[in-house]
């Protein structure tokens, strides 16, 4: 269809930028990013031990003045700079563009390992579809005489999960080799990330819709469920129970905090390249807000169904508890079948106790408290591949509840790691380095194979410590960094006024005394508190870790090693290295521009502006129909 | 003739009494957990059912010994509780009212041991022998893994997603040569107007 156009007196610049096809799939990035893993098994974990419902408290204090103002600086920086994270940074001041290139590697960082837990994620998803699971029971020994020792001793579960899945190494330092299975599943896993991201938002921004809003379903599939299971109330009666008396401890108000900042996905970069290929009039404030809420409302949705069925998990424990002890009983006492019942328990021990008390204490009776099997709390994969399955194995119909669990989790992390490429991907193609030949198809397959290559290393048997390593490491302390650095440079070196003006020209009002004080003040003044915080925590703890050695004499319990030097060396470099590019390359900059001073025949930049970097007409008052002029074929 | 009679039952009983005591050698003790494994169907423990059990004790051991002498009345219970559980022995009227070995009984009760626990509709675990212990079953292995099958089937789908949209590209790349399409797209918002273009 061709129409006649009225050209407008004024060519504009040309811009080829890629654009999303909707805000709706904009959003929904934004969204499939910040929701991840953490969302579903940190949470639920955090509220769990600081006080139920009153962990709420310092979670939503967190949001209002840490969550939500940085995630409106980086949107509405993306948006106004229309660049990924380095060319945006360097673009801002050729000083602050260490803090792009440091955002980008701690994006490179996280994605080597955040895959290798999706390909956990997808090993349980195809082991699902076998019945019964494989973690149900324990294999034989070699002679059939018995249960393997390692499983009998530890639970099915474990065994699967150190043994069939990691099949783990006593210890850090020994390497192990290439667990096939494992390689098999990572490439797999890098495959589908490739086939999603392989022309940047055009491939991701279709495979969102699917990623983003299918764990919803499966969330509410899980609540429906997880509340009609016995015992489901006593979970959900212990997570919420609000326990204020932990307010107290500033550990709790620093967990919240580092929460909020680490499931927004701050600081990677990723979110700047989401809104850079906005328009760049568009309501970032709304934005920011809506992904925030969304964000923190899914964490509390998704901590209903997990502790239903952790009480759930609680509660049959405690009964199988109940009912060994009851056979134990009756078949000392020989009394009939079903005379001593879960409720009548007690009264008959006490009853026995005084009439046999030689005969109980012969039988050496466990004792079952219901508050112990809820107290045992699990956060990470461990709640995920532990706990988690255990409860499922229980559940009528495992497989398929098994095959829905997995496939949310993958969900969950591959809308996160579409994140962490963008914010690897976006910054890459608009360095002049990589010529303007190199196909975007290409580009993508080139980082997905060099990833690929570089994340064997953590399919070896000793693999699972170094991913806790690059998690404790790699994906805290850099983060909070970097965060810090953005607020000051946008506060303090772009100056908030220029800041306010860019923002009213995209939103079409000025941002109000909440965002001017909490950008200024608050928000820096907070980072800078949970950052010395943080690390003075971490340099207390010795840097431990806990090694599954069936060799060691607490076995099933878990070994406690301390970390050798070069490992930790390996910590500390993990954690400087992205933040050490924020002076290095301000010093650099410096240098240069004290030699180009020099040069008579230099000039200065022109000042960056928001308003410039789109194009712009004076504002005439009547509306021009959209017209298209395009010969299809 | 009646006090004869009456000597011989006192005997018998006598004995009968002292060759089923429990924890004695070659006696084993039998647990039965009805109401766990049938539930409401569960049946009462009367003598019908003691009869029925020493009568496939006796079969048992025929079967694995293959003499037919050994007689229902061969095997005693005693000391038979509310649990339901009680001890037995297996006589041997051949050699002068002695047990049989507990290694024999229990080879006998381990070949029939499917048997025993269909005809009282229970399992190895519901039915217990308190020294046997069961062997276990060995756990089905197919012969290919699933897992590897459901792998190839997620690999093969992946792949042809991605040679799907790498050819569409080069097709779309070929066909999209000049003239370039010119769109101009308006955005009309609070008195601004935005103009760019998009190739």
């Amino acid at each position: 269809m061709s129409k006649d156009l009225s050209v407008p007196p004024e060519i504009p610049k040309e811009d080829s930028r890629p654009k999303w096809d909707n805000k709706f799939q904009y959003i929904l990035s934004c969204i499939g990013f910040a929701v991840g893993l953490g969302n579903v098994w940190r949470f639920p974990y955090l509220c769990q031990i600081h006080g139920g419902g009153a962990f709420l408290i310092p979670y939503f204090i967190a949001l209002l003045f840490e969550g939500i103002p940085l995630l409106h600086l980086e949107l509405a920086l993306g948006q106004c700079m229309r660049k990924g994270s380095i060319s945006a940074w360097n673009s801002i001041s050729p000083y602050l563009g260490g803090v792009g290139v440091g955002s980008w590697m701690v994006s490179v960082l996280v994605s080597l390992y955040y895959n290798t837990v999706l390909t956990w994620v997808m090993w349980y998803l195809i082991n699902s579809f076998q019945e019964p699971l494989p973690w149900s029971m324990c294999p034989l020994n070699e002679n059939r005489t018995g249960f393997n020792e390692e499983c009998y001793r530890s639970t099915a579960v474990n065994y699967f999960w150190y043994r069939k899945t990691l099949n783990i190494t006593p210890d850090v330092t020994e390497s192990g080799t290439l667990q096939w299975w494992l390689v098999l599943c990572l490439a797999a896993c890098w495959a589908i990330v490739y086939l999603c991201t392989i022309r940047g938002i055009e491939t991701t921004g279709k495979a969102i819709y699917v990623t983003a809003i299918f764990p919803y379903l499966v969330l509410t599939i899980f609540l429906i469920h997880g509340l009609t299971l016995p015992g489901a109330t006593n979970g959900l009666a212990y997570l919420f129970t609000p326990n204020l008396n932990t307010l107290k401890n500033p550990s709790v108000w620093l967990d919240a905090a580092t929460q909020i900042f680490f499931s927004l996905s701050l600081a990677f970069g990723g979110l700047i390249a989401f809104s850079s290929y906005n328009s760049p009039v568009n309501d970032c404030e709304k934005d920011a807000v809506t992904v925030a809420l969304v964000n923190s409302m899914t964490s509390l949705y998704a901590s209903i169904p997990v502790f239903s069925v952790l009480g759930f998990k609680a509660t049959t424990g405690y009964w199988d508890c109940l009912d060994r002890n009851i056979i134990s009983i009756i078949n000392e006492f020989d009394l009939p079948e079903e005379s001593i019942m879960r409720d009548n328990y007690t009264a008959w021990i006490s009853l026995l106790n005084s009439s046999h008390p030689e005969k109980i204490a012969g039988l050496k009776l466990k004792s079952c408290d219901l508050q112990e099997f809820l107290d045992q709390s699990v956060s990470g994969t461990g709640l995920a591949f532990i706990t988690f399955t255990q409860a499922i194995i229980i559940m009528p119909g495992s497989q398929a509840w098994a095959i829905l669990f997995f496939i949310m989790l993958f969900c969950l992390g591959l809308s996160s790691m579409f994140g962490n490429i963008e914010g690897v991907f976006t910054p890459l193609l608009e360095l002049r380095i990589i010529s303007k030949s190199v196909r975007k198809e290409v580009l993508s397959g080139i980082i997905c194979l060099i990833s690929f290559l570089i994340a064997l290393c953590f399919t070896l048997g000793s693999g699972s410590y170094w991913i806790d390593i690059f998690d404790s490491y790699a994906g805290t302390v850099p983060l909070l960094v970097i965060a810090f650095f953005e607020v000051v440079g946008v506060a303090y070196v772009y100056k908030i006024k220029r800041f306010s003006k860019d923002v009213k020209w995209m939103t079409g009002r000025k941002p109000n005394l909440y965002w001017q004080i909490t950008w200024r003040f608050i928000s820096p003044l907070l980072l800078l508190i949970v950052f010395l915080a943080f690390v003075t925590l971490q340099i207390q703890r010795p840097s431990s870790y806990a090694a599954w050695n069936p060799k060691y004499e607490g076995f099933p319990m878990k070994e406690e090693k301390v970390y050798p030097p070069w490992v930790l060396a390996i910590c500390v470099l993990l954690a400087v290295l992205p933040c050490a590019f924020v002076p290095l390359v301000a010093l650099f900059h410096l240098i240069k521009q004290m030699c180009r001073s020099k040069d008579p025949s230099f000039v200065q930049p022109e000042v960056f502006s928001c308003q410039g970097a789109s194009i712009n007409l004076s504002h005439p008052k009547e509306s021009i129909p959209v017209v298209s002029v395009c010969k299809k074929k | 003739m009646l006090r004869v009679l009456l000597v011989t039952l006192s005997v018998a009983a006598i004995a009968h009494a002292e060759l089923c005591k429990p924890d004695t050698q070659n006696a084993f003790k039998v647990r039965l957990s009805i109401k766990t494994a049938l539930g409401d169907d569960a049946y009462a423990w009367d003598a019908n059912e003691e009869y029925l059990f020493k009568a496939m004790m006796a079969f048992a051991m025929r079967r694995y010994s293959s003499k037919s002498t050994t007689q229902i009345s061969n095997v005693l219970l005693c000391n038979v509780t509310d649990r339901v559980s009680f001890w037995f022995v297996v006589t041997d009227s051949s050699k002068n009212v002695t047990t049989v070995p507990g290694s024999e009984v229990e080879a006998a009760i381990r070949m029939n041991r499917n048997r025993i626990n269909s005809a009282f509709l229970l399992s190895d675990k519901t039915l217990q022998f308190v020294k046997i212990t069961s062997t276990l079953s060995p756990p089905v292995e197919p012969s290919t893994p699933v897992w590897l099958i459901v792998f190839g089937v997620v690999l093969c789908l992946i792949l042809a997603g991605i040679v799907f949209l790498v050819v569409a590209g080069i097709h779309q790349r070929k066909n999209y040569r000049t003239p370039p399409c010119l769109i101009i797209d308006l955005a009309h918002t609070q008195g601004r107007i935005i103009l760019y273009w998009l190739c």
